[in-house]
This record gives structure tokens, sequence and C-alpha cells, in this order.
């Protein structure tokens, strides 16, 4: 372990002072130049500041270590007596507002090049949810959640961590290459930031805005990010997964997603066994619930209510389908009606109702759930 | 008139000590009691937010979760960072402005010495509140120290009305401590020592009260608003409400900003003092100290948005931010470039102050240049919220202020104690936080470019080599702190006499009294030195 550290750190200070760029950046120590035209400006952007800085620091920190070694009393200096000097003082204002201009210019122009208003070609609305992303492909009647997929037992060491560990989801965002997407993006409860590093965007999601970004990528491939505003206690695992694709396998891709909604408003129409319901609403607990309520339905103290023996459980169906459906405002309960599939909906509140010794022996069907969701559907367009 | 004058010169000859017992600290009005006190607070709270940043990196050694949970882990970010903020950094400074300053202009005492007192004893109680939240159902504040609403209103813990009233006293306190600095600046200067010939300690010190008296009603404010929020039915933050999250982030960046040059205005302070000592050399550039220190401390109220730039700012104000923002540079610059000058062709020899003082401007430059990085708005969209802010925002505060707060300790120990510290063991101190620091905080540059994200519990796999890495420099730093408690112990029970110039160039009134400083410094107007004249 020892041996480790020294090598890393060895190896760390030694690549960042002499390795050139592109083999620190395969090391993950420095930015990534990305795969867009505007990651690419804005990395090349910081290699010159940061070559600037390294070359004040060179003279500053030059000058000072000379002092040090050469005006030091064991060397027997004496001091001098000059502490003004108004054109020395003039010259080390004026070169680094040159400096600083010369720094502002290329800046300013990627800036501009970033907020270019034209058209886009593909709108998608990201919504953060504590501690999710939603995704709506506003022209193709498409959305869906996107959940991080690494299993509780990598995290809590009882499962070997695998390549993508805390960086993998169940859906990916699917994007088109050479396309110019607009990011509209929005949150639900509490400010999150959407950033995708290979992308240069980042974008915070502010409950009651929607900003703005776009990208237009060039290379097919995966691009993980993360949520980058401290957004509540899963603030951490809550990733990002875009997948660009050509554009024909976007079409192809669009077609499928909208074939597997269909599936599943299919799915909601036949019956459901007890068993099936919980076997499928554990999946689902553990994935939409077991952050704030835990895997053992026990809650939190004081922040988040145990669903083990609780009133909501056990006692009147409506009420649970109606919190779950709807959330409870003013508290971290969200509501689920549109982050879940109907039988999904049915399958956890089953769950809920059955697990951990709550055994009331009833399942709730997806029917059920979709009678619910019809009748609210149709209030609302009154 | 005879007899006033007789009662006068009779009360001046009466030097009295201290009181004895607890009453000595509870009510003293004596600066040096006062500023003992203020300075032991801040060591005591620097050891209880160091031990929640050990916490912070015993878990994130290692990819995975270890020893805390993410709710926890939360707890301890945002309580490390508001008790490193407003328990360490900023009554440290306090501290060593009571202590120091009535001696630097020569004054008998801070002009209003009662409400200094109380400044101090608000304090602890406002802490204890804060601290008592980690205790109670819910758990304490988890919405990190920049407590971003709706975070912190809407879907924060109970506790977070404690941490609200916690924050209000200890505006008031720094409000008072501040009015109370500008007072005796201003009014108690011996006769001679004008404005121009101030040390610039207290004149880096007479501008961070200003700018605490200018912000610290703004935090008061932002905080009442999130009270009103949860308990009054306002929205000012909740969209749902028709108000702006985002207007949060405008009234905490508008205090927040200059609070951080309130954590380093004094540092350039102390830092000015030290190398001219050390250097045996008159400081270079004095005037271009002073406007430097001012044009900081002017432009930190146009900047506040550079913490924002992702927030969805429009062009034009991006611009004018991160125009606004690089500006700082210059100041800044002139200060290093002018204590650079103050070394060069000097006599300078290496005492523990000094090597604190070195290693600041060092590292501090760097935090500085990382600063500039920051600063650069489309640059910043990547940098933003990772680990290289994490590394940034440490550099300038813990080589930066922190360093100079210890350069401060151990240059005015000898004044203090009588005595004179055991160089070796300051030494030892310092090399191993040196070493510890750099090896804590640089790989932090790494990370953050990297791609990882601050105040996140655990991370992806790439990140683990440099986080175990820059754990085990964390608790080298942190424990190597234990020498500093000693060596300050050792100090003030003995060691080699000082005299009352302890070191060999320092210049200044306080070098004029005897170690250890009387308990009534200058009954009567000081003549100044030749230096001073």
């Amino acid at each position: 372990m020892g041996l480790r550290i020294i090598k890393t750190i060895g190896s760390g200070v030694g690549l960042a002072l002499l390795a050139p760029a592109s083999l620190r950046a395969e090391w993950g120590l420095n930015l990534t130049p990305g795969v867009t035209d505007v990651s690419r400006s804005v990395y090349d952007l910081h290699m010159t500041i940061f070559w600037i800085c390294v070359a004040i620091a060179l003279v500053v920190f030059g000058v000072m270590f000379w002092s040090i070694f050469h005006h030091r009393k064991s060397r027997g200096a004496k001091a001098h007596h000059f502490h003004e000097n108004t054109l020395v003082e003039v010259i080390w204002t004026l070169i680094p507002v040159l400096i600083l201009v010369g720094m502002a210019v290329p800046a300013t122009a990627t800036l501009i090049k970033m907020y270019d208003p034209s058209e886009a070609e593909l709108d998608v609305q990201i919504t953060g949810y504590q501690w999710k992303w939603r995704y709506d492909y506003l022209d193709h009647e498409l959305s869906f959640f996107s959940n991080m997929s690494t299993p509780r037992g990598q995290i809590t060491n009882v499962a070997e961590k695998q390549e993508n560990y805390l960086l993998e989801v169940d859906r990916h965002l699917v994007l088109p290459v050479d396309t110019k997407i607009r990011f509209l993006l929005t949150a639900n409860d509490v400010i999150h930031s959407w950033w995708v590093p290979a992308l240069a965007v980042k974008k915070d999601a502010i409950p009651g805005f929607i900003n703005e970004a776009w990208t237009i990528i060039d290379e097919p491939g995966i691009y993980r990010g993360q949520c980058a505003e401290l957004c509540g206690q899963d603030h951490g695992f809550m990733p990002i997964v875009v997948e660009a694709v050509s554009k024909e396998d976007f079409d192809v891709w669009l077609m499928a997603a909208r074939a597997e909604k269909e599936a599943q408003v299919q799915a909601a129409e036949r019956s459901w066994t007890l068993d099936e319901l919980m076997q499928q609403g554990e999946q689902v607990y553990l994935q939409a619930c077991a952050a704030c309520h835990l895997p053992s339905g026990e809650g939190v103290p004081g922040a988040f209510p145990a669903l083990k023996g609780s009133p909501v459980a056990l006692g009147d169906v409506s009420a649970h389908i109606d919190i779950v459906l709807n959330g409870k405002a003013g508290t971290a309960m969200q509501a689920f009606r549109d982050q879940l599939s109907t039988v999904q909906l049915a399958a956890v509140i089953t769950y809920e109702r059955n697990a951990w010794g709550n055994s009331l022996g009833e399942a709730v069907s997806p029917a059920q759930i979709s009678r619910l969701l019809q009748s609210a559907d149709g209030e609302g367009e009154q | 008139m005879s007899t006033l004058d007789t009662t006068l010169e009779t009360h001046s000859d009466e030097h009295h000590g201290p009181a004895s017992g607890l009453g000595r600290w509870l009510f003293t009005t004596n600066h040096k009691d006062i500023g003992s006190m203020y300075l032991w607070f801040s060591l005591l709270m620097f050891l209880v937010g160091g031990s929640m940043a050990l916490m912070i990196r015993a878990e994130l050694f290692q990819p995975g979760l270890q020893l805390v949970e993410p709710g926890f882990f939360n707890q301890m970010t945002t309580m490390h960072g508001l008790i490193m903020v407003f328990g360490a950094v900023m009554p440290a400074f306090v501290g060593l402005a009571n202590w120091m300053i009535p001696m630097m202009i020569g004054a008998p005492d801070m002009a209003l010495p009662r409400m200094n007192n109380w400044s101090f004893w608000i304090l602890p109680f406002a802490f204890a509140m804060l601290i008592s939240t980690l205790f109670m159902t819910g758990g304490a504040p988890n919405f990190g120290w920049t407590f971003y609403a709706p975070l912190s209103t809407t879907y924060a813990p109970p506790s977070v009305t404690y941490f609200i009233f916690a924050i209000h006293m200890m505006g008031i306190s720094s409000i008072m401590g501040a009015i109370n600095i500008i007072a005796t600046i201003l009014n108690m200067r011996a006769p001679g020592m004008t404005m121009m010939k101030l040390p610039l300690f207290c004149w880096t010190w007479l501008i961070t009260a200003f700018l605490l008296i200018a912000v610290m009603p703004v935090l008061a404010g932002v905080v009442t608003m999130m009270l009103m929020d949860i308990h009054f039915g306002t929205s000012f933050f909740d969209a749902g409400g028709g108000g702006d999250p985002v207007l949060f982030q405008h009234v905490f960046w508008f205090f927040g900003h200059p609070e951080v040059y309130i954590m380093i205005l004094p540092a350039f302070g102390i830092i000015s003092q030290i190398i001219p000592a050390f250097a045996r050399k008159r400081l270079f550039g004095y005037a271009s100290m002073v406007y430097a220190t001012a044009s900081i401390a002017i432009l930190s109220f146009l900047v506040w948005a550079h913490h924002m730039f992702t927030v969805g700012i429009p062009l034009a104000g991006e611009l004018f931010f991160m125009y606004a923002t690089m500006l700082i540079a210059v100041p800044t610059g002139v200060k290093v470039f002018n204590w650079v000058a103050t070394m060069f062709r000097g006599s300078m020899t290496f005492e523990t102050p000094m090597l604190f003082a070195l290693a600041f401007v060092v590292l501090f430059t760097i935090g500085g240049f990382s600063g500039l990085m920051l600063a650069i708005a489309p640059v910043d969209f990547q940098y933003h919220d990772t680990y290289f802010v994490v590394a940034h925002f440490h550099y300038v505060l813990v080589p930066g202020a922190v360093f100079a707060i210890m350069a401060g300790v151990y240059y005015w120990l000898p004044k203090w104690t009588g005595h004179m510290l055991d160089e070796r063991m300051g030494r030892f101190h310092f090399w191993l936080s040196f070493i510890g620091v750099n090896i804590t905080f640089f790989p932090m540059h790494f990370i953050g470019l990297a791609g990882m994200p601050r105040r996140i519990p655990d991370y992806a796999l790439q990140f683990a080599d440099f986080n175990m890495v820059a754990s085990v420099g964390a608790f080298l730093f942190g424990l190597s702190q234990l020498t500093f408690v000693w060596n300050v112990i050792a100090c003030v029970r003995g060691g080699r006499k000082a005299e009352a110039r302890a070191w060999e160039g320092a210049e200044g009134l306080e070098w004029e009294v005897p170690s250890p400083a009387p308990y009534h410094t200058f009954a009567e107007p000081p003549k100044l030195p030749e230096s001073l004249r």
C-alpha cells in the first residue's frame, strides 16, 4: 500500500511536470479535450492560461528563490535600503493588465461561441430530480428517467466494483452525432447541475427556471458525467450517460423506444399475480425508494419516515396510492406517477404493503392504477 | 482644573494587574485577555473543524462507503466549512487584531472595551448552538456551507433554524468586532502616527472591518429570508410560490465574495509585517500595498456572480463578471511583487515565522493562479463545483490564511508570553505542515480536472489513487497541528527569555514595550520610534 502511494505521488508529480498533454489526458490528470468543437476550444483556452500561469510563476518564484539563496544573512548579505520605486511599480501593474487582456480576448471569443442562439435540430428537456434525471425528447413524444444502475452491494463493498462504478445508468441519453442539440434544463425539487465533461456542458437545473445549453457531438461514443451541484444525500449517485450514435441509429433507437413504451401500456392490461408484483416491486423499490426509506423500509428518523409498520403502508390503500402517485408537498417525497410505469407503480405499492412484515396479502393491480391515472388525466383536461 | 490633573496622575500610577479566577475571563475588558480568548477559541474550533475534515478524508480514502452514510458525510462537509470559516479563521484574525492593534498604534486598549468582551462571549454560545445540531433528530445542516435554497429551506432538516440563529449571533459578534477595530484605529493612534504610517496589519484590518460591516448584514438578511420561507410562509426562494432560488445565490455571494477577502486581507497584513522583519529591510512599496488592499476590497463587491457562472447568466453578465474578476489579479499581483521586492537585496534569516510567511507567498500565489483560471468563464464551466475548486480555495485558505495566522502567532508569541519559541520544534511543525498541505491539496487539482465533482461521499474508480494520496496528506497535516498546540503551550510555560525586540529586524511600537507585554500598555501616549518618525 505504502509503495503504491509513493508510486502514485511520484507518477502524478512527474507526469504533471514533464509529460506531454496527450499522455496526461490519458492518465486522467487533466481536463478532457472532449468531442465537440466547443469543448476543444475550452481545452485550448485552459492550456493557454495554464502555461501563462506557469511562466509567471517561474519568473516570480525564480526571483524570490534567487533572493532567498543569495540575500541571506548567513552568506553575509547586508540589507539595502531602497523601499520605493514608482517606475517599477507602474511597470508591474501594467504588464499584468496586458497579460490579462491577452487572456480575455480568446476567453471572450469562446464564450460568444458558446452563447450561439441559432435554431437547434433536436430539443431535449432535462429535469433534475432527487436523485435521477428525466429526459424528454420534446419533438418525439418520448420521455424516460435515467437512474444510477450500480448495484448497492458494490457501494457497500460486498460486491466487487465494476469498471463504470457509479457512472452507469439504466437508460442512456441517446443522441445523434453531427446534430445541433439544444438542452432545456430545469429541476423538480432542488437545484442540480447537468455536467458532461466531454461536451464541456455544465448548466444548473433550477426549479422554476428553464436554462439553455447546446452541443454538436462529433464522434459516436459513450460519455459519462455527474450531477455537479449538491442536491441532498445522494448527490454523489446521480450520474449521466450520453450515448452518441449515428443519425440512422438514432432513428432506429427512437422507434424501438416508442415500441417499448407501447409494450408497457399493454402489460398493464393483463392480470398480475401477487408474486409477480412482489418480485418486480422489490426491484423498483430498491431503485426508486430505498435511497431514503432504506432497503429495510426503516427510514431515517427525523428525515425520512419508515414504511415498515407505517400507517400509510398498512392503512387505506387509496391514500397509499395517492402519496406514491402525487408525492407529498413540502417534503422530499416526490410524485412518482410520471417516473414509473403503471406496472411498476402497482408493483412497488404492492411490495410496500407486503414486505418487511407488512403482510396485508393484497395486491394492487396495474389495472387499478391505470384507471386512477386515466380519471385523473380526464379531470385535468376539463 | 488642578484637582482633575491630580486624579488623572494618581490613576495612571496605579498599574493594576488582572483580576483572579474565572471572573477575570468572563468580565475582562482588557484587549490582551480578549485577544487570548479569541485565539484559544479559534484553535479549539480549528481542531474541531479539522477532525471533521479528517472524517471526510477517511471516508474518501477508498471508493465505496466505509465509515459514514452519505447524509452524515454532507453534515460533515457543511459543518467543516462553517466552523473553519466562522469559528477558526475569522476569530483568529480578530484575536490577533485585539492583541496587536492597540500595541501597534500606541493605544492603551480597544476603543470600546465592554463591547469587545461581549463580541467575544457571543461566539462560544453561537458555536455551541451550531454544534449541538449534530445531536438533533434529522441531523445537522447538510446543505453545504453555501446553503443554497431550496435545499436549505424546503428540503432542510429541522435543525436549520438553529443554524440560522447561530449565523445571526456570529454576524453580530463580527460586526461589533469590526466597529471596535475601526473606532480604535481611527481614534486612538499615538500622536504622530498618521494613517500612512500605520503598520500594514492595521491597514488591512481597517479595510477588512469595513468589508465586515458591509456584508455581515447581507448574510443576516439572507438567512432571515430563509427563516421566513421555512416558518412564515413566504416564498423568497421557492419557485412554486413565485420566488427565485437564484436570488438566494446572488444575495449569498454578495456576502460571500467579500467574505473570502475578509479571510485573506488580514493575512496580507501579517505577512507584510513579517517579511520586512526577517529580510531586515523596510517593506517595499508601502503606499501601493495600501492602495492594492483597498482596490481588492472595492472590487470584491463587483465579482460575486463568478461563483454562479453556470446558473444561466446572460452573455453580457458573464463577460462583466469575468473581466472584473480577472482585474483582481492586478492588485494581488502588486502585493506579491512587493513582498518579493522586499526580500530582494535584504539580509534574510529563516526563523519559523518567516518560513510560514515564505510558504504563504508561494502557496497563496498558486491558489491565486488557479483563481485566475477559474475566473475565465468558458473554462469555469468545466472547473465549477469540481475538486479543482476545492484545491483552489484550500490553497488560498490553508497555506494562505491559516499559514499567515500561524506565522503571526509564532512572530508575536515572544511578545505575548515573554519566551522565545523552541525553534527546532517550530521548524518541525513547519515542514510537516508544508509537506502535508501540499500532499493533501495538490492532487485535488488533478482529480478536479479529471472530472470529480465536489461534495460527494463516493467516487468513480479512476479517482481512487489521488484520493488516497490526499487522505494520507490530510492525516499528516492534521496530526502535525498537534505539534503547533505543543509549541504554543511550551512557549507559554517557559523557554529562553525574550527581549523587548524579540526579533532582530522587527520594527514597530509593539517591540518597544517589554516582553511579555505588561497587562496595561501605553497608559500614556508613546513617542514614536525612529523608524516611524
